[in-house]
């Protein structure tokens, strides 16, 4: 990854958040600093950094970096060695902080403080923020803020993150210039700093009183049906339908709205300029690529709502929980379940989620999978598919029959999926280890509005740098194809099979023909590249159709389903489900895994399974006589 | 795993009844993965802290939710397993230190 470290905010003092994952360290982060963050990656990691500005009363500016949460300063995941490298100043790139945040949960002070001992020796200036306090006095705990900064020898301040005005003692307290003096090093303790420093916690905890177990029994009482071995799962399926149902049903019509504005905007240019290369380069290039990335924007939105709701409240380590017995199944672990949900929509942001999964193999194997959830882009083409080719009738009294074809391909990706993690399991060294699960499983907590908000807009505009700019070079660059050359005088057939795609589609023909794909679709399949939905306008232009947008559709149904057969048919809709199409997930693959190694592998492997699958369809559909 | 030291029973975590209050006795990573204890111990799961198993997961009684201090995780039977815990009525478990 050459991605480089972006520094926008160079001057100023720099302070860092640090503490356990769960503390509320984020949602504090976000108070302190609002909208005015910057997202980017560590130099050389795809571990995300954030960093922020925030003014202090007395009017100081400063920089704040929310390090990723950690249980200690032994690392054990690519996101904690960053926190300890920024920490140790040993980051490249990273100025080692000038004052640290040890941000502790008030409700779990005894693993907290632990890590705020490891902190304090590293004889940076350090505070103690004492998170969740109004939380921590409800359950009983009173934990006196002046009282703990005497025993821990580090100034103590009360936040609770999810008030606004939660942060103000400790925005307060970055004006005291005597925060900012190092503080004098204290040697190391003999043994196991793990050890003795619980020790020590330990009697702190009961020289404050505070070293009672409270149980939670809000939390414990939600998990009782949320885990519960026959309710649980049941929860589980019913939560992931109605994310499905949301994400479908709710996106529709501002997927709508943007496709009839781009449209209509290709129209008013396709009037105003006239009929030279330019404006197909506007109409076709430019405004279909950015309409391209556009239409996905409302789908990925509410995705990351429900991702970032589920996340907030505490529900999506139990639901890791819950399946982590089928993925492991397979050789992944529970953590590797959001990736994958969230290809559903799309696949970029599944390999992009994929981040958050702290072991490297299991990370590659999700990247690789991911294509295989069926993504929203395959819909229009099994629309067209479908509708053409499979009649509507009622199937054992019930079950429409085009509906269920349409699971079934949903299906058959799913299981492709996890057959693939499960050979990747049994053949590889790597697969057979056992990789621990050991996650937290937080206490429930009521999702802030504020977090969220900040949340989705993070990840829009991840999607719309990293990836709108391939789409749209993508897009270009494939409209270049198949307008390049241009038609021959007195030319019979369409302008795109005399173009360089039409002449790659004539090509790729051979090779398609035994899993029986025609000329016209070889030729549509290249510009479905950019994304797979173009297919369907690219086969319009082939079968010299002058429709656009939905209409295509209509008008292409009836003549494809006198020209091809069913076979033909069945064969495409199975190559759909497993063939590497989209660029741009090729080209996010590229950027998350720092090569070229991995995209290459995964267009390969999913060739062979989409040709082997599109074949044994093909031919056994001939032999039942539907050819 | 089965022996008796120092008057505590050698059972491990993934083996005890839920709901049943314990304290950890100590932490013993499998030889194929030492790195489990230190990951373990960072997690709070050291000698005399209170912990109790929660629920198991369905089928076959794994994964498992744990409750260790004030903490819930989730861990497989084979990471439980590694936790030696004792009795809650055992007195001043911290001095029976092996």
């Amino acid at each position: 990854m050459n991605q480089a470290v972006i520094h926008l905010h160079p001057s100023g003092p720099l302070l860092a958040l640090v503490g356990n994952p769960n503390c509320g360290k984020t949602a504090l982060f976000n108070l302190l600093t609002g909208s005015r963050q910057k997202v980017a990656n560590y130099a050389g990691v795809t571990v995300e950094r954030k960093e922020g500005r925030l003014t202090t009363p007395g009017g100081k500016f400063l920089r704040v970096l929310d390090l990723p949460g950690a249980y200690s300063l032994y690392p054990r995941s690519p996101d904690e060695r960053v926190t300890c490298d920024v920490l140790f100043g040993r980051a490249s790139g990273e100025k080692r902080p000038d004052l640290i945040v040890c941000v502790v949960d008030a409700t779990n002070l005894r693993r907290n403080l632990r890590l705020a001992m490891a902190v304090k020796r590293l004889g940076l200036p350090c505070i103690v923020a004492l998170n969740m306090a109004d939380l921590a006095e409800r359950r009983g705990i009173k934990v006196v803020p002046e009282a703990l900064a005497v025993e821990l020898g580090m100034p103590v301040v009360s936040t609770v993150a999810i008030q606004s005005s939660g942060a103000e003692p400790l925005l307060a307290l970055f004006d005291d210039p005597a925060i900012w003096c190092s503080m004098a090093l204290t040697p190391p303790a003999q043994g196991m700093p793990t050890e003795s420093d619980h020790l020590v916690v330990r009697r702190i905890l009961q020289r404050l009183g505070l070293d009672d177990v409270i149980p939670h029994t809000p939390s414990d009482r939600i998990d009782g049906v949320v885990l519960h071995p026959v309710i649980g799962p049941i929860v589980l399926a019913v939560v992931l339908f109605l994310v499905f149902q949301a994400v479908f049903a709710w996106a529709e019509m501002p997927m709508t709205l943007i496709k009839t504005a781009t449209a209509s905007l290709s129209e008013v240019v396709g009037v105003v300029m006239p009929e030279t290369w330019l404006r197909s380069l506007i109409v076709d290039g430019l405004i279909a690529g950015v309409g391209g990335v556009l239409v996905f924007l409302p789908q990925i939105v509410i995705l990351y709502f429900f991702i970032l709701f589920l996340e907030e409240s505490g529900y999506l380590p139990r639901a890791a929980f819950l399946l982590d017995r089928l993925m492991g199944s397979v050789g992944l672990s529970g953590r590797s379940f959001i990736p994958l949900l969230s290809s559903f929509a799309c696949a970029i942001p599944g390999i992009m989620a994929a981040r958050s999964i702290a072991n490297p193999r299991d990370r590659l194997v999700t990247i690789m999978i991911a294509p295989l959830m069926t993504c929203s882009a395959r819909l229009p083409v099994y629309a067209l598919l479908i509708g053409a080719f499979i009649p509507q009738r009622l199937v054992w009294g019930a079950f429409e029959l085009q509906g269920l074809v349409l699971l079934v391909l949903y299906l058959a990706g799913v299981i492709g999926a996890l057959a693939v993690a499960w050979l990747l399991k049994r053949f590889t060294a790597a697969g057979r280890q056992v990789r621990p699960l050991m996650m937290e499983l937080p206490s429930y907590h009521l999702p802030t509005v504020r977090n969220i908000a900040i949340g989705i807009w993070q990840k829009v505009m991840i999607f719309m740098k990293r990836v709108g700019g391939i789409i749209l070079i993508l897009t270009i660059l494939l409209w270049f194809l198949a307008s390049f050359p241009a038609a021959p005088d007195g030319a019979t057939g369409a302008a795109i099979e005399y173009s360089l795609a039409g002449m790659l589609g004539q090509a790729l023909a051979r090779v398609f023909e035994p899993i029986g794909f025609n000329w016209q679709i070889s030729i549509a399949l290249v510009p479905g590249m950019a994304a797979r939905e173009v297919a369907v306008s690219a086969l319009g232009t082939v079968y010299a159709l002058s429709a656009t947008g939905s209409d295509t559709a209509q008008a292409l149904a009836p003549l494809i389903a006198q020209s091809w057969s069913l076979a033909t048919a069945l064969s495409l809709l199975v190559w759909y489900v497993f063939a590497p199409q989209c660029l741009s997930t090729l080209a996010t693959v590229k950027r998350e895994t720092g090569s070229w190694t991995m995209p290459l592998i995964m267009a390969g492997y999913l060739f062979a399974l989409a040709y082997a699958a599109s074949f044994i369809t093909y031919r056994v559909a001939l032999a039942l006589g539907v050819g | 795993m089965s022996a008796t030291k120092n008057g505590i029973s050698g059972a491990t975590l993934d083996l005890a009844a839920i709901g049943h209050a314990l304290t950890v006795h100590d932490v013993q990573a499998p030889p194929t993965s030492p790195e489990w204890a230190r990951w373990l111990e960072e997690i709070g799961f050291i000698d005399g802290e209170y912990v109790m198993l929660m629920a198991r997961g369905l089928p076959g009684g794994d994964p498992l939710v744990v409750r260790i201090g004030q903490s819930t995780f989730a861990l497989r039977r084979a990471e439980a397993a590694c936790v030696r815990v004792a009795s809650v009525a055992q007195p001043n478990v911290e001095g029976c230190k092996a």
